[in-house]
Order: structure tokens, then C-alpha cells, then sequence
């Protein structure tokens, strides 16, 4: 008997979404050896980083409305290694902001964390994603139980600091990050429940 | 999820047979200061890759350049950096779309009108420009707004030669500046986030001081138009969106004329923006800067009052609040 259809496509699938997740910093180390990017390789490094943290974030949270419209329920196995790409450039674009760009200095990096919204928010999105990502292993989903559900609803102000972070940094083009929180919005209200009168006959039938 | 595609070759990047041939004589012009730039890169010892972005040199080269005493003898960023490191929105968003996009832009015929409250006003054309007035090399810190810096090599003219052909009236307070207005040649100007046309001003001490220049080129050759070509304001004291750039007007004003990152942001940009390292951006720090094209582990340098020019322009403020006046 071969496997059932649902698992081929996720064991076909994980290997490549890996490696697609992988596209993006690949990318930017080509750019960085190539001297391409040589002018300001500080700034092409926080940028990207930050900008692929968000989008893999967004992805995330689009698996489960997909799964809804298109009633594929193998979607929903990739959300994992999906955040965790989103926590692994955040990872990355945090790391770039402490130690290339500020060098380390203690006193000017907590300066910037208490006077400086955007990065008061961004900090606290990372450090809200930490225990979600610690959380992600099969272990910690049996032992948390259906509190484990409850930890990681965080995931949605995450998205939201997340963006606003993004929102209150740029000089004056907001539509990057306005595009981001229009996706981010159609994501959090293809979440709402169905009301009774548009849900579909045979859902009343089966209740 | 967004994927960029990779910009398709340009024609303007392809390099015309006539600058292939004369590749030579720039890299013997320019040695000296690549291989001080070279030792300094991201992998040091190592040629940097040629990429589809190289920028082509302006071939017009400026004759008759005179050095000036202005010039810093600090070593001048790579003519790489200098035009393919740009913030010209009109040419497009992002640091490097605007050398991508510089082609749209045609720099001649050009002329600058002149007006306001001057006795003789009148217009003047950039061949006049380049040819009546004597051109200076002046090596110039650049400091931008966003907390980064060059050294570079301009030629121009001093903003005040100019401007007294025009016989400004004691009623001239300030001057005003205005780039290009044509959305089929600054395609960013397609884009309602800002109201075109770019425009900046100065007071009438800022703009007759012999630092303030108009440059016509850099790296003795004209300007890139990504750079502001054909001719474009230099205020080294200043941050750097005060030096507006492709002018087509100027007009002498009693009142202080509209500025366009002061209209769009007033709690951000002032009209003064003197470089000022004691005085942060709203959002981020003003006290040092990053070094275009000093590699991945270089230390910022820190920034200095007014640039580094206090000892010629301190005394324009006086005892004016600059916090206040920022």
C-alpha cells in the first residue's frame, strides 16, 4: 500500500518550503559577497532580515484561512517550520541590530528601547516570540495541553508590533508596511467565525 | 508573500563601446583612491565582483578644474558608492533604484529661471553655467539625515556667484529652490506621497557663504543623473536632503520659503537641518554615522558639529536655540 496523498505532499513539500525558506538569506550572502551591497551592508542585512521575518510571519498565519477555503488540511503541517523560519530572520535581524549596528553598547541599545517606539515594539515582538518558538516541539504541545493553544494566540500581537514597528520607521513611503497590515487584516478577520446565516446548508444539517 | 524579481539589463547598463575603450583612462584617474577603498571593503584584498550594477562613468569630463582650500584631505568614498547609493526619490524608491533608473532624465537643453526679489531677473543655461564660471573641486563631508556619510570629491561653482548676476534686493531674506517638475522623466513624481515639485530653501547668509556651491560634477566628470544632474545644490553643514538636486528655479524670497521633508514631517526635519550630533532625530540617534562603504565590521564614526565646519559657520547661528531651530 503506498502512503495516503495527504502525506506525500507534506514529506515531498517540507524539503522544499525548507529550502525556499532558505532562498531569502541566501540571496542576501550573495549580495553581501558579490560586493553588490557593499555600500551600507549594515542596513541591506537589517533590512532584509526584517522585511523576511515579517512576510514568513504573514505566511504563517495564512495557512490556517487556506485550509479553510480550500479544505486541504495538509496546509496547516507546514505552519510550524513556517514560524519558525519567521523567528529565525527575526532571530537574525535582532542579532544585526545589537551587534552590527550598535556594536554592543549596552547603554545606547536600552536608551533606544525605552525612547524609541518603533524599536520599544520590535523588541517586544521578538521577545514575544521566544517561548512560542521554544514551545513549537511535539513535546511541548502535549505537555501545555489546551494551554498551549492559549500561548500561542500571542502570535497575533506579535503580528501586529511587528508591523507597527515597520510602520513607525519608514521616513515617508508607508506602502510596504500598509500592504503588510492589509494582508495582516484580511488574515485576523477570515478568522472571525462565519455568522450562522452565511454558513453553508449542510454545516446546519450535520450540527 | 512579495518576491522580487531581478531587474531586467537595462540598455543604459550595457556598457557603449566608446566607455569600454576608454575604461582605462578612468581606473588610472581613479586608482589611487580604489585602492585605499579596496583595503578598507568587506573582504579585504579582494577585487569586489563586477555586478549588473556597476555604474558606467560619466564620460564629459570637466576641463579647467581649480582645487580649492575648502576641500577635506580625508579619502573620498568609491565613485561606485557615490552614484549607485542614492536617495532621489523622484528616480525611484530604495537606495539603488535611482542609478537603475537615471536614463529617464534628459539634462540637456536645461535652464534655471531666476527670480523674486532681485533687480535683474533672468534665466541661464547650464552650458553658460559650465563654461562662464570657473569650476572648483570641492571635497566635501557628506552627512545624511538617516545617520550615514561620504567624502566626496564635487566640482561646481559657489552658490554666490550666481547669485549675485542677479542683483538680489535687500528685501531677499532667503532663497528657494526647485527640482525638475516632469513625471515622464522622474517617474517617482507619478506618486502622491509627496507634493512635487521637491523644493528647499536657505537664508540669504546660508546661501552667500563660500562653502554653499552648485556642483556640476564629481570625480571631475559631470554628475551622474542619479546625483542630480545637471546641476544641484551642495550645503556641506547641512544634512544632505537640503542639497536638492536637477534645480530649475531659483527665486529670492522675503519669507521663508516651503521645504519638502519640513512640510511632510515638521516634527522631523527642520528648515535649518544644520548637522547637528547633539540634537537626535525623533527616531534615532544624531551622535555618530555610518561609513558608506567601510565593510560590514567597521566602527561608525562619530558625527561632529555641523559637519565638521563649525569654524566657518557657527557664527551664522549666533546664539539661536538650535534645539529649537533644528
Amino acid at each position: 500500500m503506498s502512503t495516503k496523498r495527504p502525506d506525500r505532499i507534506v514529506q515531498i513539500g517540507k524539503p522544499i518550503v525548507f529550502l525556499l525558506c532558505l532562498a531569502p538569506l541566501a540571496w542576501l550572502s550573495w549580495r553581501l559577497l558579490s560586493g553588490e551591497a557593499s555600500a551600507n551592508p549594515i542596513e541591506v542585512i537589517i533590512h532584509d532580515t526584517g522585511n523576511w521575518a515579517l512576510r514568513l510571519l504573514l505566511v504563517t498565519l495564512a495557512m490556517t484561512p487556506l485550509r479553510r477555503l480550500t479544505g486541504r488540511a495538509w496546509l496547516i503541517r507546514f505552519r510550524r517550520m513556517l514560524g519558525l523560519f519567521s523567528f529565525f530572520y527575526a532571530s537574525l535581524h535582532l542579532t544585526a541590530y545589537l551587534w552590527l549596528d550598535q556594536r554592543f553598547r549596552w547603554n545606547e541599545i536600552i536608551d533606544d528601547i525605552m525612547q524609541r517606539p518603533y524599536i520599544t515594539v520590535g523588541v517586544a515582538a521578538i521577545l514575544l516570540m521566544t517561548p512560542l518558538a521554544v514551545t513549537s516541539t511535539r513535546g511541548w504541545i502535549k505537555r501545555l495541553g489546551p494551554r498551549w493553544k492559549t500561548l500561542h494566540r500571542l502570535v497575533y500581537p506579535i503580528a501586529i508590533l511587528g508591523i507597527l514597528h515597520y510602520w513607525w520607521l519608514v521616513k515617508a513611503d508607508w506602502r510596504e508596511p500598509a500592504l503588510y497590515a492589509g494582508i495582516l487584516s484580511l488574515l485576523l478577520l477570515a478568522r472571525l467565525p462565519t455568522p450562522s446565516w452565511q454558513r453553508p446548508r449542510d454545516s446546519t444539517a450535520r450540527a | 508573500m512579495l518576491i522580487r524579481r531581478p531587474d531586467p539589463i537595462r540598455p543604459s547598463q550595457i556598457t557603449a563601446e566608446q566607455h569600454y575603450l576608454r575604461r582605462r583612462d578612468f581606473i588610472k584617474a581613479t586608482a589611487g583612491l580604489s585602492a585605499a577603498a579596496i583595503g578598507s571593503g568587506l573582504l579585504p584584498g579582494c577585487e569586489p565582483a563586477a555586478t549588473a550594477a556597476a555604474p558606467v562613468p560619466n564620460p564629459k569630463v570637466i576641463p579647467d578644474i581649480r582645487k580649492s582650500r575648502w576641500s577635506t584631505d580625508a579619502a573620498p568614498t568609491e565613485y561606485k558608492h557615490i552614484t549607485t547609493y542614492n536617495n532621489f526619490v523622484e528616480l525611484g524608491d530604495g537606495k539603488s533604484a535611482p542609478a537603475r533608473n537615471a536614463d529617464h532624465l534628459r539634462t540637456r537643453p536645461w535652464t534655471i529661471q531666476v527670480s523674486g526679489e532681485c533687480e535683474a531677473p533672468g534665466e541661464i543655461g547650464i552650458e553658460d553655467l559650465l563654461t562662464r564660471f570657473p569650476q572648483e573641486e570641492r571635497i566635501y563631508r557628506f552627512r545624511c539625515v538617516e545617520a550615514w556619510g561620504m567624502v566626496i570629491p564635487w566640482v561646481g561653482l559657489p552658490l554666490r556667484d550666481l547669485l549675485r548676476r542677479f542683483k538680489p534686493t535687500s528685501k531677499a531674506k532667503y532663497v528657494a529652490f526647485e527640482t525638475l517638475y516632469d513625471p515622464k522623466q522622474l517617474p517617482g513624481q507619478r506618486s502622491g506621497l509627496y507634493d512635487w515639485p521637491y523644493r528647499e530653501g536657505l537664508r540669504m547668509d546660508e546661501a552667500m557663504h563660500a562653502l554653499t556651491i552648485l556642483a556640476t560634477g564629481l570625480y571631475g566628470r559631470e554628475l551622474p543623473n542619479q546625483n542630480g544632474a545637471p546641476i544641484r545644490l551642495v550645503v556641506p553643514w547641512k544634512y544632505g536632503f537640503k542639497s536638492i538636486k536637477s534645480i530649475v528655479a531659483i527665486r529670492f524670497t522675503e519669507h521663508q520659503p516651503p521645504a519638502t521633508w519640513n512640510m511632510l514631517q515638521p516634527d522631523e526635519y527642520g528648515f535649518y537641518a544644520n548637522v547637528n550630533p547633539n540634537v537626535d532625530h525623533p527616531r534615532w540617534s544624531q551622535k555618530q554615522h555610518r561609513v558608506i562603504g567601510a565593510g560590514l565590521f567597521a566602527a561608525e564614526e562619530p558625527t561632529l558639529m555641523f559637519n565638521g565646519y563649525a569654524d566657518q559657520v557657527a557664527h551664522l547661528y549666533g546664539d539661536m536655540d538650535l534645539r529649537r531651530y533644528f
